[in-house]
């Protein structure tokens, strides 16, 4: 059986980190270095705590789960984004670029505020089950029934982390604000699925079938592309797409 | 100092507050639910394998009803939890599954025919019935009898929590998010909202409340390896605690889950226990039958893991430089069954430990992973001595896991208490005892306070580093008040944590940027964990007896005799270095079960002369009522019912069982 696979020892890691806090009229965008020694199985999250704790406490990340499923910290990590707490630096070269993940409102350094633009998401596109009676739901019987492939089919929809990759690698939300993302659209495929919602095609064609929504992807893939979780972002979005074209 | 004027005030937007949050809302009152994240990021999100409820459509659920859960329930608390307590949650569990079902969340199904499943290292073949097709299917956990934990892959509190919140803002409940309650508003008889810091300006706000619901978690952080989030930090329970009026319950009962991934501590579902994976040693043999023939790799949690840190002690483990740890086999579980139900577990071994499991062995060891102790509520989820103070989750002490909680009976108790609880907090809105009469300069004395005491920090120029001391906090908690305890190393964690405390006076800061300045959000926060750390190891120390997850080595037995009772910790004023700790007699005579032997670990305890008589009693009350249903047969042991909102008081439906 094999070993912990273990990092090569020995290296400093230079990251490059882009900081700025709107919240300090003197702060002015720019880069700053810190050395790290590299430790054994070292991720991201490990590497900013340990520079927060002994080199620069001011600095600003967000982590939560740390362990890949809350989706808190999304970053440009060399270019790309990714979800820092699961990046082990063994797979990154000695020097590795950090920035906050664009098309966010900064709130300070390498955290943004995913939070109000996915809750604007979710108010905006209505991502919630729709159907008569839900406060009135009798739950004392025995559950509605549903075919077990149907549901695996909704939660592999429904893993996704709203941790904002696919809106920071999208084009379209770099050039309009109002642009629902693929997280959005995805969501509104889940609930486009899922038998209990009691919207039709004609609804969700009031919700994104416009610019600002399905119709404002330009197929540049790099939702589908960067998704941590491997969600069929561009299958799902041709879907809807065809769908919404279908209601016109 | 801006004051926002709400009914309720919810502290945390993960699963029970959320909850309770469109509980009250239902009931037309205006909520404010506060949270440190955006809510869809709370700990709720990282539970994995399933939702402990009774429904038993499922082949390996057949028989299951709340009968079953409670007495696993019970027997998995080691009879410290609150049975009233406990049957209110088995019964009303059904219910929260079905209602979130009905709410949108995809939960597995049962599917018709034949399926191969894993017991015992051996493939079997099982046929499920016809008339439960497409209803909720589930799986296996450790302390159960039956295959009782529902679940969506091994993403089920991702997909709960999503459902919750999406409901939640359908209900219009605002989540103002990136807020930390720092301290609860108080004349000393009623709590009316709390002193709050964002965190992304580091304004000082207040929000006063007619009902405050403290649903803010565990927490896991006060010890070094942990299956926690790096949120779960205690401070809800904390600021309770600061109050010197609201109790906290059983702190001393810290649950070590068996598989957190090595070293790192991250979670591994039980599920992959539950489908059929094994443990295994340094040489690769399967050494919990030897321990546990009963129950094997599935005995509740704090058996486990104590069996596989003695097992490690014994020199059994693989050995590495970062110390030993065992195995944890699912490849005999198969790689489909891997991919579908265990994708999360794949995930994290490919992304953090470079394992595949459909090939390879995961290496494992326990880490701490749940608070059984908390806030200390009635079975309506009130303080019992700060009136308009309510708790639910983890945060509480409601108290329904005693000293070990079964796995897949977190996420469900937040529902659960979340549904009862926002209920209490409605009729407590609707009742006279609602009405707040509270001045705001008292208020003001509050905001203006704790403004002092960040001051206090960011001018303080002191010599000590916060992160410093955090991190020998943690220490202490791993090496002195984990799996195995004795009187001497609980004894040097509580003077080490005085220290620690008188330490924590004097932390001076070397960031004074603008905004929320992470630097004082560790600092201000280390001050009020060490307290948390000190009730969980001054507990420790002052319980000479071993119940559940709580071991002492020195202490071997449980002593039904002398600690049948719970903690309670109070906090006697800000210059205390130690908490105040008051018991709390658990009634035999009121029991539906008197205490014995739950049915895997150990045999040998020391009775309470109460036991036989309780026995008695109940025997004599089920005289006559053989042909009574398991209902009444019920009511005439210990009627619980009346407990609860009347609405979900019926019955529970079941295949074959109307």
């Amino acid at each position: 059986m094999s070993d912990i696979p273990v990092t090569q020892l020995g290296r400093t890691l230079h990251l490059q980190i882009l900081r700025h806090n709107p919240r300090d009229p003197d702060s002015e965008p720019r880069l700053q270095t810190f050395e790290v020694e590299e430790a054994d199985a070292m991720t991201l999250f490990i590497a900013l705590s340990e520079i927060r704790e002994k080199q620069d406490p001011s600095l600003q990340f967000d982590f939560v789960c740390r362990a890949g499923i809350c989706g808190s910290c999304g970053m440009i990590i060399n270019g790309r984004p990714g979800l820092a707490c699961r990046t082990l630096t063994r797979d990154l070269p000695d020097h590795i670029t950090l920035a906050p993940l664009p098309a966010f409102e900064l709130i300070g350094d390498l955290s943004v505020d995913t939070g109000k633009w996915m809750r604007g998401m979710s108010e905006h596109l209505e991502t919630w089950v729709h159907s008569q009676g839900l406060e009135q739901a009798d739950i004392d019987s025995l559950e509605e029934s549903m075919e077990p492939e149907l549901a695996e089919q909704l939660y592999e929809l429904e893993r996704c982390i709203e941790c904002g990759c696919c809106v920071a690698a999208c084009g379209t939300a770099q050039m309009r604000e109002d642009f629902s993302g693929a997280v959005g659209l995805n969501q509104i495929t889940r609930f486009q699925l899922d038998p209990r919602d009691e919207r039709s095609d004609a609804d969700f064609y009031q919700l994104v079938g416009n610019d600002a929504g399905v119709f404002g992807c330009m197929t540049l893939l790099g939702c589908e592309d960067m998704c941590p979780k491997d969600l069929p972002l561009a299958t799902q979005i041709a879907f809807l797409r065809r769908r919404m074209v279908a209601v016109r | 100092m801006q004051i926002l004027y709400t009914d309720v005030l919810v502290i945390g937007g993960g699963l029970a507050g959320q909850r309770a949050a469109i509980g009250a809302k239902r009931r037309g009152h205006d909520v404010i639910v506060l949270s440190l994240v955006p809510a869809k990021r709370s700990h709720s999100a990282a539970a994995q394998g399933g939702m402990q409820a009774s429904l038993g459509n499922c082949l390996g659920g057949t028989g299951d009803n709340e009968d079953v859960h409670f007495t696993d329930t019970v027997r998995g608390s080691d009879w410290g939890a609150d049975q009233e307590v406990v049957r209110m949650f088995a019964h009303t569990a059904p219910k929260a599954i079905r209602e979130l079902a009905a709410w949108g969340v995809p939960w597995n199904r049962v599917q018709r025919g034949d399926h191969q499943i894993t017991v015992n290292g051996q493939k079997q073949t099982v046929t499920e019935p016809d008339n439960a097709h497409g209803l909720i299917t589930s799986r296996n956990f450790g302390g159960t009898q039956k295959w009782r934990a529902c679940y969506v892959s091994d993403g089920t509190g991702h997909a709960m929590l999503y459902t919750m919140s999406n409901q939640a803002i359908a209900a219009g409940i605002p989540v103002h998010e990136r807020m930390e309650a720092i301290a609860l508003i108080h004349d000393g008889e009623r709590c009316c909202g709390a002193i709050v810091r964002n965190l992304m300006t580091g304004e000082i706000l207040a929000y006063m409340a007619k009902a405050t619901c403290i649903a803010s978690g565990g927490f896991g952080r006060i010890y070094r390896v942990s299956t926690n989030a790096i949120i779960n930090e205690g401070i809800g329970a904390a600021i309770a605690l600061e109050t010197g009026i609201a109790s906290l319950g059983n702190m001393e009962a810290v649950q070590f889950h068996p598989t957190g991934i090595f070293p790192a501590g991250i979670l591994v579902t039980e599920g992959c226990r539950g489908d059929g994976g094994l443990l295994l040693d340094g040489a690769e043999y399967r050494f919990m039958p030897d321990y546990e023939p009963e129950k094997t790799e599935l005995a509740s949690r704090d058996v486990v893991s104590r069996r596989m840190e003695e097992h490690i002690a014994a020199g059994h483990g693989a050995k590495t430089r970062f110390g030993d740890h065992l195995w944890l086999d699912i490849r005999l579980l198969g790689k489909e069954h891997i991919n579908t139900k265990l994708r999360e577990v794949k995930e994290i071994c490919q992304y953090f430990l470079g394992v595949d499991p459909v090939n390879e062995l995961i290496p494992v060891r326990p880490a701490q992973h749940y608070s059984m102790g908390g806030i200390r509520t009635n079975y309506r989820g009130e303080s019992p001595q700060l009136k308009g103070l309510f708790s639910a989750g983890e945060s509480a002490c409601w108290d329904m896991h005693g000293f070990n909680r079964l796995g897949g009976n977190s996420v469900a108790e937040t529902v659960v208490a979340g549904m009862i609880v926002g209920d209490s907090i409605a009729d407590f809105c609707d009742s006279p005892d609602g009405a707040l009469a509270i001045s705001t300069s008292l208020v003001e004395e509050f905001g203006e306070r704790e403004r002092q005491r960040l001051a206090g920090i960011a001018d303080s120029g002191g010599s000590e580093n916060a992160f410093e001391l955090m991190k020998l906090m943690q220490e202490t908690m791993t090496a002195n008040v984990g799996i195995f305890r004795d009187g001497e190393r609980l004894q040097e964690a509580v003077s080490t944590l005085q220290d620690l405390q008188r330490r924590s006076r004097d932390i001076g800061l070397r960031s004074s940027a603008p905004g929320a300045n992470p630097e004082l959000v560790a600092a201000y926060r280390v001050q009020r964990m060490l307290k948390l750390a000190q009730c969980v190891a001054f507990g420790a120390l002052q319980r000479t007896e071993s119940r559940g997850a709580h071991f002492r080595a020195d202490f071997p037995q449980r002593n039904d005799r002398d600690w049948m009772r719970r903690t309670l910790a109070i906090w006697p004023g800000e210059e205390a270095d130690l908490p105040t700790l008051d018991y709390e007699e658990l009634d035999i005579m009121r029991m539906e079960i008197p205490p014995g032997w739950r049915g895997y670990g150990a045999k040998d305890y020391i009775d309470h002369p109460d036991t036989p008589r309780r026995q008695q009693q109940l025997d004599e009350a089920l005289q006559g009522m053989e042909r009574a249903d398991r209902h009444a047969r019920q009511e005439a042991l210990m009627p619980f019912r009346h407990l609860l909102p009347e609405h979900l008081r019926g019955n529970n439906q079941r295949l074959g069982e109307d």
